[in-house]
């Protein structure tokens, strides 16, 4: 019997704005975003009634963010108004919430919004200073970790991809794989930011390390810019300019304790969520955006969803199973490995694009079943999405 | 550029000060729930196991391996500067609790998951001596 929910809701605009060395407000990429997503959708400002903000780091003061962001833009009578954060798996998360609260009469049109502005324009060299090192510009590391000289969350993945490598026999072969296949999508890609830029194996190991097992190019690409999409009900979006792309599935999953024991993320609990109310189960998956923070995450993420058994994704990857040509296209626009990093919204915008069919030369030939991940914290968080262009 | 910045010196904080008063006197402590018997670090508020917010601080063994290391290449503080690479090093006591640590006396090529470790002091300050780990035996 086909779950109530399969189809009821989908996604009718996105919008990307300008990704990666650019410069703006997080507000101001944010009130773009949503700018871009309503004209792709071909709506106004006020035909929006929802709004959900998940504020990335250089939101200062993110508490009140999508009432912010709704006074920036001059948004009147929300029906849904909230600030959301699980980390990576927000940007999914969002359009769940949304869906569920358009079937429930809450609102009918809710735009889902992340923007960041991380990176810093660059500055003249006056005064050089750079070399300073003065202990007292470093105050974040008065906490115990960073006096054992542990900083930062890189550090963190590593101890999770050293335990899986010691476990199961994955090498940087491995991981280099992924960043591999992920930067032969970009190149397919205009809008990556590694469009111009081969990748080989070769390339790869030569990158420097920055926290070993981790290379810089298993990495993500830390970027500035914005990114929205606009949920509505089924019925709408068969009104509006784009393709609708039906929420067949969705769900999360957040397994607590330390994914260091388990080396799974929370996909198998989201999993069961998303594939059963979209009746589907993961051979049917065409076409995978899987959460990328770093290369190790998708190794981890193919194994959660059952593509390959528990400690084979490496073998999976490097069978060529996820690249161009593969069985299974993954991160299709070169994920946040090689186009852009924003949150869970890199693998939700793909997925849009991908389940339209608007892909132009990265396009999978089969886009029925698009399967979209989010993943926060250390493995901590999780979210899915399964879309697709047909309505059940 | 004439004199080295020292490694940072980690903050006393309330709830860590019972730590770091058991290090300057050689021994290494971990939370214990006296509710439930749950031993922990680093410390916490409320025992996730029975939500007691009763601790005692109890003497470890000072022994444990390692579950998982890592090996950093980058600066991100200048007092790490002559050591890169050097590795962090996740271990678990054979009582209970995990620290983020370093290994001592151990070469990257001889630290391992799963190598056995005890406890020993480095001292970072007047007043700080750090828990460190050393292979055992």
């Amino acid at each position: 019997m086909t779950h109530r929910l399969k189809g009821r809701a989908a996604i009718a605009g996105l919008g990307l704005t300008p990704m990666g060395r650019v410069y703006d407000s997080p507000m101001g990429f944010a009130v773009e975003a949503v700018r871009l997503a309503l004209a792709d959708a071909g709506l106004e400002r006020r035909d929006l009634d929802g709004l959900l903000l998940n504020p990335g780091i250089a939101w200062s003061d993110a508490a009140m963010g999508s009432f912010a962001l709704q006074q920036a833009m001059g948004l009147r009578d929300l029906r849904l108004s909230s600030t959301m954060n699980a980390g990576g798996a927000t940007a999914a998360a969002m359009v769940q919430h949304a869906a569920l609260a358009i079937d429930a009469g809450l609102a009918t049109t809710v735009a889902c919004v992340f923007s960041d502005a991380p990176l810093k324009p660059p500055k003249p060299a006056a005064g050089d200073k750079k070399n300073g090192g003065s202990a007292a510009a470093y105050g974040f590391a008065r906490g115990l970790n960073a006096a054992y000289g542990q900083i930062g969350v890189n550090a963190l993945y590593a101890l999770v991809a050293r335990r899986h490598m010691d476990r199961f026999g994955t090498t940087n072969d491995d991981l280099g794989a992924v960043a591999v296949a992920e930067r032969a999508w970009a190149n397919r890609n205009p809008a990556a930011q590694f469009y111009d830029t081969a990748l080989t194996l070769d390339d790869y190991h030569r990158s420097r390390w920055i926290v070993e097992p981790f290379h810089l190019l298993d990495c993500c690409l830390v970027s500035n810019g914005g990114a929205a999409v606009i949920v509505t009900s089924a019925e709408r979006a068969r009104d509006l300019r784009q393709p609708p792309v039906y929420l067949w599935g969705f769900g999360q999953g957040h397994p607590g304790g330390d994914p260091i024991d388990t080396l799974t993320s929370g996909a198998p609990l989201a999993r069961q969520t998303a594939f059963a109310m979209a009746g589907i189960d993961t051979s049917d998956v065409k076409v995978a955006e899987l959460y990328d923070c770093y290369t190790f995450t998708v190794l981890v993420t193919l194994e959660d969803y059952g593509f390959c058994p528990k400690g084979e994704s490496g073998r999976f990857v490097q069978s060529g199973a996820i690249s161009p040509g593969g069985r299974l296209p993954v991160n299709t626009g070169g994920g946040q490995l090689s186009s852009f990093y924003m949150w869970g919204m890199t693998p939700v915008s793909e997925g849009v694009i991908q389940a339209r069919g608007q892909g132009g030369e990265r396009q999978a030939a089969e886009h029925d079943v698009v399967l979209v991940s989010g993943n926060g914290g250390i493995l901590s968080t999780h979210s899915t999405l399964v879309l697709s262009p047909l309505p059940s | 550029m004439t004199e080295a910045t020292p490694k940072p010196i980690p903050e006393v904080t309330e709830e860590l000060r019972p730590f770091f008063a058991a290090a300057r006197e050689g021994r290494l402590v971990v939370q214990r729930c006296t509710a439930c018997g749950r031993r922990r670090f680093p410390p916490r508020d409320i025992c996730s196991e029975c939500l007691g917010r009763e601790t005692e601080w109890v003497v470890c063994s000072g022994r444990g391996h390692v579950v998982s290391f890592n090996v950093m290449h980058q600066v991100y503080h200048p007092g790490f500067a002559a050591e890169v690479p050097y590795a962090v090093v996740l271990v678990e006591l054979e009582d209970g609790g995990r620290m983020l640590t370093n290994v001592v006396d151990c070469s990257l090529e001889r630290l391992g998951v799963g190598l056995p470790v005890e406890v020993t002091f480095e001292r970072r300050s007047g007043d700080i001596a750090l828990p460190q780990f050393r292979p055992l035996g």
